[in-house]
């Protein structure tokens, strides 16, 4: 749900007045409401320093080499301030490179809880030393690390290639702690240096009317990355952006700062709801990742000297308003290895419920219990499945979480028991503004305890969110989370149940009258400021919500949270989406590389909302979108209060029969889904992929943003062009072919292919060589479907063979991790042999589920086909075989999905 | 070992093992009309014909055919339907999808004999309660249509009552307009004689006016003369003159030699007789000796504006004029009488401060005040016809609405016509005024809502008169105007169940009324028409 926005009638005459004064007539973002770098004083002061001579110098002699890290100090030259570099070599090639003040004023913040563990080094061994530097060893692949000592610079090498500098263009800048100059206490240190000129904006900053009061003075840091050879970066996610990222010379920087951004415009650097500060670069050589662990306000400049005649050039600076310099250089050398990276840093997406992986419906909002039998009621006189149904925040009492409004909900278990006996679920929307009120039992526990973010002068923070006046629990305080997480118990949260799960909103903060419309920098968490761990918040609310889920099952059940903001390792704790999108075509079309760039920083599990949330979509935008969210990870249906209905049931028969035969192919594909979510779970790779994650060498896919690979095997390219009557899908793969998966045409890879499309075409295609698992029997929700038999798709590839893999266990317990209770098989054809077996040997889970039948495409006619089991039986199968179009359908082999078999072909 | 070889012996196991499933001779799923297709050990030809498989694959968990039609008992055709006999109650087909999905969906649990569901057989307690409410059904459906029929004969006979009314304002209005065209000649003869009585008289007036004018300007000309001629030598010289420093021409404060005698026509000095007109040249400008105060300038111009206003007051156009604006006025507001009064006093308080330094003219004379009496008199009879003939407009304009109103195929909605109808919930009270309007006011406080007006019938084409659709009300705060959809359903009372608001300013409202209630089928028919046994 949610922007800012919302009818007057929900809210008190204040409020009212306020958001009349912020509410410009015309439908886009206010751009004023948020700052450009030159409005945010450390961005305008870091940017206005060019590249040249860094006045940092690396003290060789202060050099010191331990089993686990090098430690140097290097000083400014031009004010004598003394920093301290630590270099670790990290298991898994990666470095980092940390730098903080030697000895500053007061600790700086350093961000904790994002990395899994204090990551595993491996020993740096000195190859040289002189007095212009030393010479590192990085281990693999003759890589070395280069620390030149005077200006400061690292150099990581690779035999005699430079892979990426730091400090090259000599943006090193560490803005030390200081005393204020006007305070009595500085007298002492009246040493004027140069550089400690007060400017505007150092000591106190305003923004329109918020003030900031910035006690700690300026802190900023700053430090420059080049990447020779590479012409293409990609990630830094939160922005509506392409895929590839731009260069913002003469713009403004990429902006990593979590806000509620209210009518969102797509194709511009803004911040959005969440930051990941992760970058990855490409070229056709390789893969590489930063990752800058800094939870402060940050800018990303980016330049890049394509188009020159001179090696392609790009050029990364990052700017963070405080914290320390902490970054990850995840040397690849491949797209999968750099994901592996991050994920042994940051830990792997959380594996969700199956049915979270269903069709979601929801709306702001479903008025009562009444209206939500009736949808239920659509779905199915209609046909159609879904599994989770949605209540935002209108159903609770008086916007206070945890509780239900008497009147539209009084009796919220029947309700929740009504949709369990459909075998489906619920979310409630739970969010982190809690509305000050004495008689909230919420609050008065929060207050008393002192849980309370505190304002500057120590009284609790305090905003306007929906329920008016509120207050914001402080996340980053443990022992608040734990609390929060015990709201979750049942006997706690009154009115839920097992198959109620949560949806975490504005939790950047959202805070309607704070600067940028978030929570004020010198709020304090703790001895922390906001300023510190702003886009940290987030991640705290979701990580408390989704403990509390696991915690009131007893460690049994995963649970299912989605959030809006989010931070590295996010991805740990659930799903997140787009937030407050629009019902238009731009915006359908930028959920994909907004997902993509997601999936490349470790967060698989995204969605945008269906259909558009501002705004009411036309039939053909929303019959596409449906078939778009029908190939993306989270597929929710969403729209604003004020759009009219739009249950898919609401555009006459033909557009209800487009939407279902959307939502059945994605359930039809629930079992290739959950395998890869499996997958992202145990490894890191991510489940929407760039085209050129899969063929890096292949320069035409760089910098797609209209089509993508479901893992390895599947390419999607919706059509997301109003009134299209065909879109051009590039089919990658020299010598590969692929398979349409409605029509089993075979086309050949490596070329742009013209499909004509209606406004029931969905392309997608099948890689030759892969082999996909389907559940052709789509019931009203997917707990339905468990038992099902599956259908296998076998594409050959040209030479005849094909591979795939299959997941299953229970699809809601954490017993496949605790227990090792689940079926991961490997399905190999070769040699005109189809065969299964076990990829996980040490576990073990049973299955109802059998194969019923295999589709074999690119195949030619047997005389006979063979079923053969362990226990030596051999049975004929019946077949078919199609032609035209080279399809051989093995009828009912009948074998359980979790044994071992073999069907030979002769 | 496969689930389709248990699912088999499942079915087989029901049928033999449970005596009393004698009903299930035929394929499970397939309703008693097609049982002829599927016949024991012959081929099975799949109903839209596009193949023919071995018996023994009817049933067997695995799609066969395009239409699903080999397995009407198991959920392997995506596209198959399941048939429940659900004796007790309503034979029913689901789709295959739900059969063994755990979900109870058939009252006789046929759907769910092999996912380990524990159904309930509900059949013949939900046939009860159908027929229950069936019965209840019918009785209201029964004295609702009598109440119809009634509603439709008064509907009749008010609609009757209407046109006649209508018939007769119809002839009423031919005789007023008649009246009132021969009152407007009654008028018109009236008003020329005494508009040119009137005229008579204000000529007359204007000359009597200019003479006495003229005299008074003779007088202070001799008075002028008397007073310049200091010498009293029956001369005014230019020296006597050359002391009225108002008469400069050229404005430059010294009135000399040369302007003086200009002022005195070139002469030196003149007598009474050509003072006359050096007179004529200065008594603008000439200032009394003897008088502190200037002497009031003779001002043509102002003099007719008064007299404008004196004339103006007793104007036969003003009073018929305004008289029309009055009725106006009291159509709008009460309020606007007030006005009426702020607009008068102007008029009648310049002419009262005119009386002291101007003369008034005399009253009419009796001739001229006999042809105004009667003028008024016409003006008045022909204004009152007027407006009856406007009040039988506006009647039959309301009549002719009301008959135009499509109230249904037999005027059975004409009853609601200017009703209100009000339900009350936690919050607000919503109000329906059939064929007019729909509001919503809060209970406690608040100004009332406009939910939409009278738009049309809206209901399926095969059942218009069901829905009522009002719409253009108040306007949505970022979002469309408001409006309400009203639901009909026979009852035996007209009354608002209930109100929703399933979409933002989208109102739904369910009404109940005996007018849409349709002549009741015999009770046994619904009861039994549709049973399959």
């Amino acid at each position: 749900m949610a922007a800012f926005v919302v009818s007057p009638l929900k809210m008190g005459p204040l409020l009212v007045l306020w958001l009349a004064g912020c509410l410009s007539g015309t439908w886009a973002v206010d751009r004023g409401n948020f700052k450009t770098c030159d409005q945010s004083a450390f961005c305008k002061r870091q940017r206005a320093l060019k590249p040249g001579q860094s006045p940092y110098r690396a003290l060789l002699e202060t050099l010191e080499l331990t089993n686990t890290k090098l430690t140097l100090q290097l000083i400014n030259d031009n004010n004598k301030v003394r920093l301290l570099l630590e270099l670790y070599r990290l298991q898994g090639n990666m470095t980092r490179v940390k730098i903080n003040e030697l000895k500053p004023l007061k600790p700086r913040f350093e961000v904790p809880d994002v990395l899994i563990n204090d990551p595993p080094t491996e020993p740096l061994s000195l190859l040289s030393r002189d007095e212009n530097g030393v010479v590192l060893s990085l281990g693999a692949d003759s890589q070395r690390l280069i620390v030149s000592a005077k200006p400061f610079r690292l150099d990581i090498m690779e035999g005699r290639e430079v892979l990426l500098s730091l400090n090259s263009r000599g943006l090193l800048a560490f803005e030390h702690l200081r005393i204020r100059k006007d305070t009595q206490a500085s007298q002492q240190f009246e040493i004027a240096k140069e550089d400690e000129k007060v400017e505007d904006g150092m000591w106190e900053e305003t923004f329109k009317s918020h003030t900031d009061s910035k006690p700690n003075g300026p802190s900023s840091i700053s430090l420059d990355f080049s990447l020779p050879g590479v012409e293409n970066v990609y990630g830094i996610p939160e922005h509506a952006d392409s895929l590839k990222l731009k260069a913002t010379d003469g713009g403004d920087p990429y902006r990593l700062f979590n806000l509620d951004v209210f009518q969102y415009e797509v194709f511009n650097p803004m911040a959005l709801y969440g930051a990941i500060p992760v970058m990855l670069s490409h070229s056709a050589q390789r893969t590489m990742g930063i990752f800058w662990l800094n939870a402060a306000e940050t800018w990303v400049d980016i330049s890049s000297n394509t188009g020159s005649s001179e090696t392609p050039q790009t050029d990364v600076r990052w700017i963070s308003e405080s914290g320390i310099i902490d970054v990850f250089i995840m040397l690849g050398p491949t797209p999968t290895d750099v994901f592996s990276q991050y994920a042994s840093l940051t830990g792997t997406q959380a594996f969700p419920p199956l049915s979270a992986l269903a069709y979601h419906q929801c709306r702001w909002n479903y008025n009562d219990q009444e209206d939500v039998a009736a949808v239920d009621q659509g779905f199915d006189d209609h046909d159609i499945p879904y599994d989770f149904i949605w209540l935002d925040i209108e159903h609770t009492d008086g916007k206070r979480y945890f509780t239900w409004d008497p009147h539209k909900f009084p009796q919220p278990k029947d309700m929740l028991q009504g949709l369990l006996d459909k075998r489906r679920k619920m979310v409630t929307i739970v969010d982190p503004h809690i509305k000050v009120d004495s008689s909230y039992k919420i609050h008065n526990e929060i207050r008393s305890k002192g849980f309370y973010v505190k304002s500057k002068d120590g009284g609790d923070y305090e905003g306007w969110c929906w329920p008016g006046n509120s207050g914001y629990p402080d996340f980053t305080n443990p022992e608040m989370r734990a609390w929060w997480a015990s709201m979750f118990a049942y006997d706690q949260y009154e009115g839920s149940m097992e198959n109620m799960y949560t949806w975490n909103d504005m939790n950047e903060p959202s805070v309607f009258n704070g600067p940028e419309v978030t929570m004020h920098k010198d709020a304090l968490h703790g001895n922390w400021e906001n300023r510190d761990l702003h886009n940290l918040y987030g991640l705290y609310v979701q990580r408390a919500t989704a403990e509390g889920l696991i915690e009131r099952s007893g460690g049994v059940e995963r649970p299912f949270v989605l959030a809006r903001a989010f931070f590295a390792g996010s991805q740990r704790y659930g799903a997140v989406w787009t937030g407050d999108n629009a019902a238009e075509w731009e915006h359908l079309k930028i959920s994909i590389p907004m997902c993509l760039s997601l999936g490349l920083v470790g967060v698989s599990f995204c969605g945008a909302d269906v259909g558009g949330f501002f705004k009411s979509p036309s039939t053909e935008l929303l019959v596409r979108w449906y078939q778009t969210g029908a190939y993306q990870p989270f597929f929710r249906a969403h729209a604003h209060l004020d759009t009219p209905r739009r249950e898919p049931w609401l555009f006459g028969p033909e557009n209800t029969a487009l939407i279902r035969e959307a939502v059945r192919q994605r359930y039809a594909l629930l079992p290739y889904w959950y395998q890869l979510f499996y997958h992202a779970h145990h490894s890191g790779q991510p489940v929407m992929r760039p085209l050129w994650v899969e063929y890096p060498q292949d320069t035409a896919t760089f910098s797609m943003d209209d089509q993508f690979l479901l893992g390895r095997d599947l390419l999607v390219h919706p059509v997301t062009e109003e009134g299209a009557r065909g879109v051009t899908a590039y089919l990658p793969g020299k010598g590969e072919v692929w398979f349409d998966v409605h029509t089993f045409q075979k086309h050949n890879g490596a070329q742009n292919l013209y499909i004509p499309v209606t406004i029931s075409s969905i392309p997608v295609f099948q890689r030759g060589g892969s082999i996909i698992s389907r559940k052709a029997r789509v019931r009203r929700s997917s707990s339905c479907m468990e038992h099902d038999p599956y259908t296998l798709f076998v594409a050959l590839s040209p030479k005849r063979f094909a591979q795939g893999e299959l997941y299953i266990d229970d699809g809601h317990t954490f017993n496949f991790d605790k227990q090792k209770q689940f079926i991961h098989r490997r399905f190999s054809f070769a040699n005109n042999a189809l065969s299964s077996r076990n990829l996980a040997p040490g576990s073990q889970f049973t299955t109802f589920s059998w194969v019923e039948k295999i589709v074999i495409l690119g195949a030619s006619k047997p005389s006979k086909a063979t079923l053969k089991t362990p226990d030596g039986k051999e049975s004929q199968l019946e077949f078919e075989f199609d032609a035209s179009m080279s399809v051989l359908t093995l009828r009912k082999p009948g074998v359980n999905a979790g044994l071992d078999w073999t069907v030979v072909l002769q | 070992m496969s689930c389709a070889l248990l699912l088999l012996l499942t079915s087989l196991a029901l049928v033999m093992g449970t005596g009393t499933a004698v009903e299930i001779q035929r394929p499970r799923g397939v309703p008693q009309s097609k049982r002829q297709f599927y016949e024991e050990n012959k081929p099975f030809t799949c109903l839209d014909g596009s193949s023919t498989i071995p018996f023994d694959q009817v049933n067997d968990d695995y799609c066969d055919c395009r239409d699903g039609s080999d397995e009407p008992g198991t959920a392997a055709c995506p596209n198959g339907s399941f048939h429940c006999t659900n004796a007790g109650f309503r034979p029913a087909f689901i789709p295959s999808s739900r059969i063994n999905d755990g979900i109870c969906d058939c009252c006789d649990t046929t759907d769910e004999y092999n996912s380990g569901a524990t159904c309930q057989n509900t059949c013949r307690e939900m046939g009860r309660k159908e027929r229950e409410s069936l019965q209840i059904m019918a009785e209201i459906t029964k004295e609702g249509f009598l109440l119809k029929q009634q509603l439709i004969h008064e509907a009749k006979r008010g609609q009757e009552d209407k046109q006649g009314k209508l018939t007769e304002l119809q002839g009423s209005k031919k005789g007023l307009e008649g009246k009132m065209e021969a009152l407007r000649t009654v008028k018109k003869t009236a008003e020329d004689p005494e508009k040119e009585a009137k005229e008579r008289h204000l000529k007359s007036w204007e000359e009597q006016k200019e003479l006495i004018r003229m005299e008074k300007d003779k007088t202070r000309m001799a008075e002028a003369f008397l007073e310049l001629d200091d010498d009293a030598d029956g001369y005014v010289s230019v020296a006597e003159l050359q002391s009225h420093l108002e008469l400069d021409p050229d404005s430059d404060g010294s009135l000399t030699e040369t302007e003086t005698q200009g002022l005195l026509g070139g002469a030196g000095k003149v007598d009474t007789s050509t003072f006359e007109t050096v007179w004529s040249g200065i008594k603008d400008k000439y200032l009394s000796e003897g008088l502190s105060d200037p002497p009031a300038p003779v001002e043509t111009p102002k003099e007719e504006e008064s007299r404008d206003f004196v004339s103006d007051h007793d104007s036969d156009h003003y009073p018929e004029d305004y008289a029309g604006e009055e009725e106006d006025v009291e159509d709008d507001e009460e309020d606007d009488d007030h006005e009426e009064e702020e607009k008068v006093p102007p008029t009648v308080q310049t002419p009262e401060k005119r009386e002291d330094d101007e003369l008034s003219m005399p009253p009419y004379d009796t001739e001229t005040q006999i042809l105004i009496d009667a003028a008024q008199k016409a003006r008045d009879d022909f204004d009152e016809a007027e407006r009856a003939l406007r009040e039988v407009d506006g009647q039959m304009k309301n009549l002719e609405k009301e008959i135009g109103f499509d109230f249904g195929p037999s005027a059975e909605f004409a009853y609601l016509y200017s009703q209100c109808y009000e339900l009350s919930t936690s919050e607000y009270i919503y109000r329906l005024c059939p064929f007019n309007r729909v509001s919503q006011k809060p209970k406690f406080g608040g100004s009332e809502t406009n939910l939409g007006l009278w738009g049309q019938w809206a209901g399926p084409e095969e059942n218009l008169y069901s829905v009522m659709k009002y719409d253009h009300g108040q306007g949505c705060w970022q979002g469309p105007n408001r409006s309400t959809t009203v639901k009909l359903t026979c009852g035996k009372e007209t009354v608002v169940t209930s109100t929703s608001e399933p979409s933002r300013c989208e109102y739904l409202m369910e009404f109940t009324t005996p007018a849409v209630c349709q002549e009741p089928a015999s009770l046994d028919e619904v009861l039994h028409g549709h049973t399959e046994l």
